[in-house]
């Protein structure tokens, strides 16, 4: 397995912050609230959506289940587990030592 | 739980994928619903399959699903060439059942452990002497006070045991019934205990069995016994058994998987060593002695603590005896005592059948060899045609521990359906082989269940297998250099050079086992036509007991009463039946010198025994019914050369030398031919026939209790008069009772059932051996011709002669058969060694023996490779040409 660079590991936090406030979303709902809740300015790619969701559940962070809605369509929907929430936790513990360190740099710099 | 989902979605392929595509189709169908162009939704989500094989790797065992799809297409491989995948599966399927049900035969005779807790510190007790001619005889029997003394010096470090050489008895249930045969083992009661056995049913023997000669008539049955015999009754116990002037009362059954010491025998009847005529005599050596030895006691002193014991009482012994020579006296101070490990048991069967066994599973062994490099020669073959697909792989990212796993799979699976196959053989044939090494007499019962041990033997043999033929095959395809192998193939002759090493090795191989087969053959061929001395054919020996004993003139009654049934053409007597292993010998005195170091042997014979038989009488005349023994004898032309030295025997005296010391003085009145006594094999022994009446020491006749009729019928079908004169028998006089019938010949054959199973088997292997190696060195050929149809068709196009061609690809077949063969050959003579005491008659150096496999291999390959050199010529140079 590759190891996650910076871009992976911030989509990975996105995803467990957003399933971690609104529950049972499928991805493209996820991928939505990304957009809509960083006022457009984050735009995670679709195509590495999938891999990085099947990475997490796989790593048993989130757990996905099938539900049919109202259309008859079914879709795989995602619900954060309690070695999720201890997962987010950490990766926004970093998240604020990295993205403050960076603001020291370009402050100072 | 998240690696059992992983596992299973191995499993799940298509299921899974169809879940990663519905997941994302939603997707898509989500973004089309909120109004995105369906083009640009799909574009932007990128492709399907991309993302499907990025989350698979996520939710799938990698190593399990490339494992899966190897087998797929590994399955797929092996059926487009179907006519080599069932070649190899069979040859590979005949050699493991082989080496299977050699592994179980070895193993029940001469590893498996006695199922008794305290296998793994028995042992068991052996003498050595040193004659005067420096040759060592080593025997395991004892005189039972010897043991006793023994047993009773070393309590503290040992318990030792005393077990009977297990025999076939005769007894009867209630006087009325018929005589049933059983094996009897006489045992010290101790022995239960000792082993940790408990009984089945009743009470086992016990110490307190092995107190007072004569006074414990009790016997313990075994559970196989019980089975067979008495359908498991439980009112078995309190019934009671004649054997010979004794009464049994069966006491107790034993445990189900004890089936006595004797790995090849089964023993039914268990009796207390107390109860053998023999318990008190100090020169009848008559059982084995095993001992326990106490955890933590070293061997060594308790040997030698042994030894010094067993000494002074044969000293003792011999100097009581009055007629014993110094000779023999210092011989028995030069006895050796040795212990040694016994955790399997030990029996007759176990010296007479370990070299025939071990031989046996060796040629097995090469016989795999031979399947394994025919194997290895296949896969390497179709690796070759898939150089270009493996090139390609790598070409596309595929690591090298890949590519050898995709082949290892191949050749597991061959594995795997040849051990499933050869298993099914070994099922039946390991029984099939113990069957033919049983004669009516002695029929070999084993303990050879299917358990972990075979198990486990055939799972490693079949690793062992696989690697063999699958590993170097494997190894080159994962060194495959892309380049050079899409531009048109590496270098071809790399390949060939390794095929060709390995076909030489099959050759050698083969020539072994063929070599090996043609010696067991002649062997059999030269004990089959030895010249006996007399006519086994039409000959039935009716082995008689009189148990209250009847006088010698009774017995002559009763062969003139079966002298008058119609059929029968002449009857007489003598104490034991020739070559029945059954002997009586004693030092010889010509002269009134002192006996020498060799034996002389005995048989009591009636007069006409010897025409009865067809034994030319060469000088002198037969017996007549007034002679008796001490008095007359006729003697055989080795006891002439041996003991007389003269050409003219007949009037000579010569004197049996008794224990005691009394001189039984004969004359000699005959010669008769050389004739086997005791054994077929053995060398001619020097015999003194002698009159069935015997003198005691006050020249009165006395009783006679066991003797054997020998009836030479007017039909080559003797068995046929068995019942009626059985019936004859008894009816003449009730106190004749006929233990065992068989014909002369069944006693020869029995003596030759080894040599028959070496020479059957021998000739087996060496069929399928020179069979698989004109198989491989087909396949070879045909390959080489293959890659070599260009060079061929460049020659012919160029003016070539045909002749010459073939001669060209011939030349190379045959270099390699003449090497493997010269490989074989110096094989064959260093393993002659090995094989010496498995032959008779016949030199493993004879140059007729080493030229048969020679010429064998060499018609193999004459028509192994005939097809491929026809094929070779009729290659068309226009086609090849325009092909390129």
């Amino acid at each position: 397995m590759k190891k996650p660079d910076t871009m992976q590991g911030s989509l990975d936090l996105l995803v467990l912050k957003i399933l971690s406030r609104r529950p049972d979303l499928h991805g493209y709902a996820i991928l939505t609230a990304i957009r809509q809740t960083s006022g457009d300015v984050l735009n995670a790619e679709e195509g590495s959506l999938y891999p990085a969701l099947h990475r997490m559940e796989e790593a048993g962070w989130i757990r996905a289940t099938w539900v049919t809605k109202e259309n008859g369509r079914r879709a795989r929907i995602y619900r954060l587990t309690a070695a999720g929430k201890q997962q987010l936790a950490s990766e926004e513990a970093r998240w604020h030592v990295v993205s403050a360190a960076i603001n020291r740099v370009l402050l100072e710099a | 739980m998240a690696l059992w989902r992983k596992f299973r979605n191995a499993f799940r392929s298509d299921a899974l994928n169809r879940e990663l595509d519905e997941e994302f189709e939603s997707h898509i169908a989500e973004a089309i619903a909120e109004g995105r162009d369906p083009e640009e939704a799909r574009r932007s989500f990128g492709s399907l399959l991309r993302q499907r094989e990025a989350s698979r790797r996520f939710r799938v065992l990698a190593w399990l699903d490339a494992l899966r799809a190897d087998m797929i297409f590994g399955m797929r491989q092996l059926r487009r060439n179907r006519v080599t995948t069932t070649v190899a599966v069979f040859s590979l399927a005949l050699a493991m059942g082989a080496s299977v049900s050699s592994f179980r035969l070895i193993d029940a005779l001469l590893l498996r452990p006695l199922p008794i807790t305290t296998h793994g510190r028995l042992c068991v007790l052996s003498r050595s002497w040193t004659n005067s001619d420096r040759s060592t005889l080593r025997f395991d029997g004892w005189a039972y006070p010897d043991f006793a003394r023994m047993r009773d010096a070393v309590k503290t470090d040992a318990d030792l045991i005393a077990v009977s050489y297990t025999q076939r008895a005769d007894l009867t249930y209630s006087s009325e019934e018929a005589m049933e045969k059983a094996f009897v083992q006489y045992v010290s009661g101790s022995m239960f205990p000792s082993f940790g056995l408990q009984p089945t049913l009743g009470r086992l023997l016990g110490p307190a069995d092995d107190r007072t000669p004569g006074a414990h008539p009790v016997a313990v049955i075994s559970y196989g016994y019980w089975t067979r015999r008495f359908g498991r009754d439980p009112k078995v116990i309190g019934r009671t058994f004649h054997l010979g002037d004794q009464v049994f009362q069966i006491v107790g059954v034993g445990p189900r998987p004890f089936t006595g010491t004797e790995p090849g025998i089964m023993t039914d009847i268990f009796l207390p060593t107390m109860m053998n005529r023999w318990v008190t005599r100090v020169d009848a050596t008559w059982h084995r002695t095993l001992a326990i030895v106490h955890p933590g006691v070293p061997l060594e002193p308790l040997r030698a603590k042994l030894e010094s014991i067993s000494d002074h009482f044969e000293f003792a012994r011999l100097q009581a005896d009055a007629g014993v020579s110094k000779q023999a006296l210092s011989s028995t101070i030069h006895e050796k005592l040795y212990i040694a490990p016994a955790a399997a048991g030990v029996s007759v069967m176990q010296e007479d059948y370990r070299t025939a066994l071990v031989c046996l599973a060796l040629l097995v062994g090469l016989v795999l060899l031979i399947a394994c490099v025919n194997v290895a020669n296949l896969m390497a073959a179709l690796a070759a045609a898939r150089a270009r697909e493996m090139a390609l792989r790598v070409s596309i990212g595929a690591g090298r521990w890949r590519l050898v796993q995709l082949v290892l799979v191949e050749s597991a699976m061959l594995a795997f359906a040849a051990s499933l196959l050869g298993a099914a053989l070994a099922q039946w044939s390991a029984p099939w082989v113990a069957h033919s090494i049983s004669t009516p007499d002695y029929p070999a019962r084993f303990s050879m269940p299917a358990d972990w041990r075979v198990l486990g033997f055939g799972v490693a043999l079949g690793i062992l297998v696989m690697l063999l033929f699958g590993l170097a095959p494997a190894l080159r395809v994962s060194s495959v250099r892309p380049v050079s192998a899409l531009k048109g193939g590496e270098d071809p002759h790399a390949r060939r050079r390794l095929m060709q090493v390995l076909i030489a090795a099959q050759v050698a191989f083969c020539f072994l086992v063929v070599f090996a087969g043609g010696l067991f053959v002649a062997t059999f061929h030269r004990i089959e036509h030895r010249s006996l001395g007399f006519d086994p054919s039409h000959l039935l020996l009716l082995e008689t007991l009189a148990p209250q004993g009847r006088m010698p003139n009774a017995w002559a009654q009763m062969a003139d009463s079966l002298r008058t049934l119609p059929g029968v053409a002449m009857v007489a007597e003598s104490g034991w039946p020739l070559v029945s292993s059954g002997a009586w010998n004693g030092d010889i005195s010509v002269a009134g010198a002192p006996p020498g170091k060799e034996w002389g042997y005995f048989l009591p014979i009636s007069p006409g025994w010897l025409a009865t038989m067809k034994m030319p009488l060469l000088a002198g005349r037969d017996f007549n019914p007034r002679d008796a023994f001490p008095g007359a004898a006729i003697v055989n032309q080795t006891f002439v050369k041996d003991f007389l030295k003269s050409d003219r025997p007949l009037g000579m005296t010569f004197e049996k030398v008794e224990d005691d010391g009394r001189r039984e003085r004969c004359q000699v009145i005959g010669v008769v031919a050389d004739a086997p006594y005791r054994r077929v094999r053995e060398a001619i022994l020097p015999v003194a026939f002698v009159p069935f009446r015997a003198l005691d020491a006050k020249g009165i006749a006395g009783m006679q209790y066991s003797g054997t009729f020998a009836v030479r019928t007017e039909t080559d079908r003797p068995l046929a008069f068995a019942a009626e004169l059985r019936r004859k028998i008894s009816e003449a006089d009730p106190g004749f009772r006929v233990s065992n019938v068989e014909t002369q010949q069944e006693l020869l054959d029995v003596q030759t059932v080894r040599e028959r199973l070496l020479a059957r088997l021998g000739v087996f292997f060496a069929g399928v051996a020179l069979l698989l190696a004109g198989i491989g060195m087909y396949g070879v050929l045909n390959y080489s011709v293959l890659q070599r149809r260009r060079e061929i068709g460049v020659r012919l196009a160029l003016g070539a002669h045909r002749g010459h061609v073939a001669g060209i690809v011939a030349a190379e077949v045959f270099r390699i058969v003449l090497l493997g063969a010269a490989a074989g050959w110096v094989l064959g003579i260093g393993s002659a060694r090995y094989l010496a005491s498995l032959l008779y008659q016949v030199k493993a150096a004879q140059l007729d023996m080493l030229a048969l496999p020679l010429l064998a291999i060499l018609g193999i390959a004459v028509v192994a490779t005939q097809p491929v050199i026809a094929r070779a010529l009729r290659i068309d140079p226009a086609e090849i040409l325009r092909s390129e």
